[in-house]
């Protein structure tokens, strides 16, 4: 459905590449491109105007480094631009020297409060803090028997007092609470609100004075289109909040949102909520969100996710095993689960740039990962080591060890055997076509 | 157009045999106190009370304004500058002569493109099944107990609630609440069981007790997991085999603070369980919900039902003059 901008620029700038200067009509027509890019990425119209005004002018008369056609030079200075615009001096989170510190969230009606009070806490929690979470959404069904559950899932404490009180008063009594009992955070669910309901900004505004919060963060959606500024505003005027949790960041909305918050706020994006898990939680980094609402994939998001995942020694390990060709599969059963620890495998997919657009309609079926799985597991060690001993009567006997059928494991031996050929390509330093990719999947 | 909620359902029956029972007074003037509450609401949401003329002028201004009120209420660059286009081309062919025929012209222009496909609700089945589907958050198990209450309430219906959502924390415990408010029956089983089964299960229910219309709520999933869609066209699949032609109303809700990724969720869903309808969600923000008309226009879905607030009233048949206006109210 997107064009990819960088696409785009080129068509639009493919005939300046000798001249070796942008010239005032290059940049408007790279102007028009971008500021279409950043609408659809649902970057705010007023923002978009600023932000291709001051862009323009720093592209003017800009050389055109010699590694860069003009459309690549230009979309690295929107993209230095908008990295910077998005990050500046954003301050993390305040811990009190007095505990508790607390932690007032805030947001519209299925934001992702209550989803993302969890996950700070579990956040929070791997870094040894003892936490607590107060329950003042008192107004939606259910909200409280929510935190509790989600509480208990991060191991924080939860406090209640049901549905029955003020919850400015319940949030009064649980800093009393978790000031007793001695725990390092509390953090307080409020019930979602819209920016321009009255009574409950006033609430809001009350919530803050009585408990005092060390830091307020807004749980902005990431899907949401131009209203974000008119939300982020009334929030900042009322609540002050000082940085923004952006949630559904797993889907493949691009985001202009941060953008649009952090330039009528200036208030720093802090953290990025990937997915329904409790640990799909992240700092958020600007460069990669600048990427993104430009469209031009995520390849470091991808890189990180892969570090973080994948144990060191196995990694040396693997590289060995690659480089002197005995990946078995075992190895290859152990990439897989090292995969999917990492999210479903299409959005890891979608970050490589390129690839994104190319997957369209490509689905990686999470349940054939389980299949290849059953199978694997269901060979004996030696036959892991090496596939080539895999006569048809031992086939048979995984198949149904597996729960699969005969074809099933044929298919996986080949597509084993296909990989390996990929990586021998790639141990001696050549990059597999993407045609090559794909069928080796 | 549907406007009312016998013109928005098609139930075969004569209005009078629907009408609702005669309330004690005290009651009844709670409701029409409640009623017109929710009357200037819903004005104030979709802004019926549209000023003469938006705009004064025909001139290059006027044009860039009309562009960036489009792009504000999110109907995204596309759609924007194909209508603007069109209203250009009408301006210099001379059709149009002042501001006063440009908003008259832009309201046709829009309330057209909101107008597309089969805008009622068939209730002529025994019993008619409607699921509800969205992105997490977008307000289907709100819009389900106020779907409930307004089908007893208007047409004396009497409706079935399933707690398909069996996977989010406290999520059949949310619908449990709406059905005690809409006065509904419901269908639960344990967190963590197949949804698939509650739908099932929910169909049989309302066959055997009687029930007119079952609604099946699901749990939110974003378009992109693919694991989560295939689940839901399982769901599908399991209440067709239940009963053939169901589900007779698949509906989308899409909350009105959505940008453009609205059009990729309807895509997405509508690829995967065939919707028929968008419900377009908290409509009473300052968000006026422009992604529906790209998903209009696009896919061809029209927006069925519209939220406007958090309690069991505030739901309406949408009506796309309404909507258009609203669209371009300043
Ligand atoms: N202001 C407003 N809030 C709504 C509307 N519809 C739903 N909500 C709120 O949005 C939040 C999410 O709704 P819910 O029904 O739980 O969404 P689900 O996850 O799709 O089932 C809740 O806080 C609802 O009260 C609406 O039309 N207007
Ligand atoms: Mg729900």
């Amino acid at each position: 459905m997107f064009e990819a901008l960088s696409e785009r620029l080129e068509a639009a700038l493919g005939d300046v590449r000798s001249r070796g200067k942008l010239t005032e009509e290059d940049v408007n027509k790279a102007m028009r491109a971008i500021r279409l890019a950043l609408l659809e990425a649902d970057v705010n119209f007023q923002v978009v105007k600023r932000f291709t005004a001051d862009v323009k002018e720093r592209a003017l008369g800009a050389e055109v480094l010699e590694s860069l056609n003009p459309g690549q030079q230009v979309v690295k200075i929107v993209s230095d631009e908008l990295t910077e615009l998005m990050g500046g001096a954003g301050r993390d989170l305040v811990f009190s020297p007095k505990p508790p510190t607390v932690i007032l969230m805030a947001g519209l009606q299925g934001s992702g409060k209550t989803t993302a009070c969890g996950k700070l806490a579990r956040h929070l929690r791997e870094q040894g803090k003892d936490v607590a979470l107060a329950a003042c959404d008192v107004y939606r069904p259910a909200a409280v028997d929510q935190l509790v559950k989600v509480g208990a899932q991060a191991g924080a404490t939860v406090y209640e007092q049901g549905t029955g009180r003020d919850p400015v008063d319940i949030a009064e009594w649980a800093l009393g609470r978790a000031r007793a009992d001695g725990r390092d955070v509390l953090i307080i669910d409020t019930s979602g609100r819209l920016h321009i309901d009255e009574a409950l900004m006033e609430e809001l505004a009350r919530i803050h004075k009585r408990t005092k919060p060390h830091d307020v963060l807004l749980v902005v959606d990431a899907m949401t289109g131009q209203d974000a500024v008119n939300v982020a505003e009334r929030f900042a005027q009322v609540a002050n909040f000082d940085g923004v949790i952006l949630s559904k960041l797993d889907g493949d909305a691009r985001g202009g949102a941060a953008l649009s918050v952090r330039a009528v706020t200036g208030k720093p994006i802090l953290y990025a909520s990937t997915g329904e898990k409790l640990d799909a939680f992240e700092r958020f980094h600007p460069d990669r969100m600048a990427q993104r609402i430009l469209g031009m994939g995520d390849v470091l998001t991808l890189i990180e996710k892969a570090e973080q995942q994948m144990d060191e020694r196995k990694a040396a390990e693997l590289e060995r095993k690659i480089r002197k060709q005995q990946f078995g599969l075992d190895d290859f059963l152990d990439q897989l689960q090292q995969l999917r620890r990492m999210g479903p495998l299409t959005s890891i997919l979608k970050m490589i740039p390129g690839l994104g657009s190319q997957l369209g309609s490509i689905k990686v079926d999470e349940r054939e990962l389980d299949r290849i799985a059953a199978i694997i597991t269901s060979m004996t060690p030696e036959e892991r080591a090496n596939p080539a001993i895999l006569n048809g009567s031992r086939r048979k006997r995984i198949a149904q060890g597996s729960g699969t059928n005969v074809h099933a494991v044929n298919q996986l031996v080949k597509q084993f055997s296909e990989m390996q050929k990929v990586m021998r390509q790639l141990s001696q330093g050549k990059m597999p076509s993407l045609h090559q990719l794909a069928r080796g999947r | 157009m549907p406007r009312t909620w016998q013109e928005l359902f098609v139930t075969g029956e004569a209005a009078a045999a629907t009408a609702p029972q005669e309330e004690p007074q005290e009651r009844r003037r709670g409701f029409f106190r409640r009623l017109r509450e929710n009357l200037s609401k819903t004005r104030q949401a979709l802004g019926a009370e549209l000023q003469a003329s938006v705009f004064q002028r025909l001139d290059d201004e006027t044009f860039e304004r009309l562009e960036e009120m489009l792009i504000y209420a999110d109907v995204g660059a596309p759609a924007t500058a194909r209508i603007v286009e069109r209203l250009e081309t009408e301006a210099a062919g001379g059709t149009l002569a002042s501001g006063e025929d440009l908003t008259r012209r832009l309201t046709e222009l829009l309330a057209e493109a909101a107008r597309t496909g089969e805008a009622t609700i068939d209730l002529r089945h025994d019993p008619t099944v409607i699921l509800m589907v969205g992105v997490n958050g977008t307000g289907k198990t709100t819009t389900i107990g106020k779907i409930a209450w307004h089908l007893q309430k208007e047409l004396g219906k009497s409706v079935l609630l399933a707690a398909g959502d069996t996977f989010r924390a406290a999520a059949v415990e949310q619908l449990e609440a709406w059905a005690e408010r809409a006065g509904s029956d419901i269908v639960k089983a344990a967190p963590g069981s197949d949804p698939g089964a509650v739908a099932f299960d929910a169909i049989s229910a309302a066959r055997a007790r009687g029930h007119d219309v079952v609604i099946i709520d699901t749990a939110g999933r974003l378009h992109t997991q693919d694991h989560l869609m295939d689940e839901l066209a399982k769901v599908r699949r399991v209440i067709a085999k239940q009963m053939p032609e169901a589900p007779h109303e698949t509906l989308l809700t899409i909350d009105a603070t959505t940008g453009q990724n609205g059009l990729r969720q309807a895509l997405l869903f509508r690829e995967t369980v065939d919707v028929t309808g968008i419900v377009l969600t908290k409509l009473d923000g300052t968000a006026k919900g422009g992604i529906a008309l790209a998903i209009a226009q696009e896919l061809g879905v029209p927006v069925k039902l519209i939220g406007i607030g958090e309690a069991l009233e505030d739901l309406r048949p949408f009506d796309p003059d309404d909507f258009a206006r609203a669209i371009i109210e300043v």
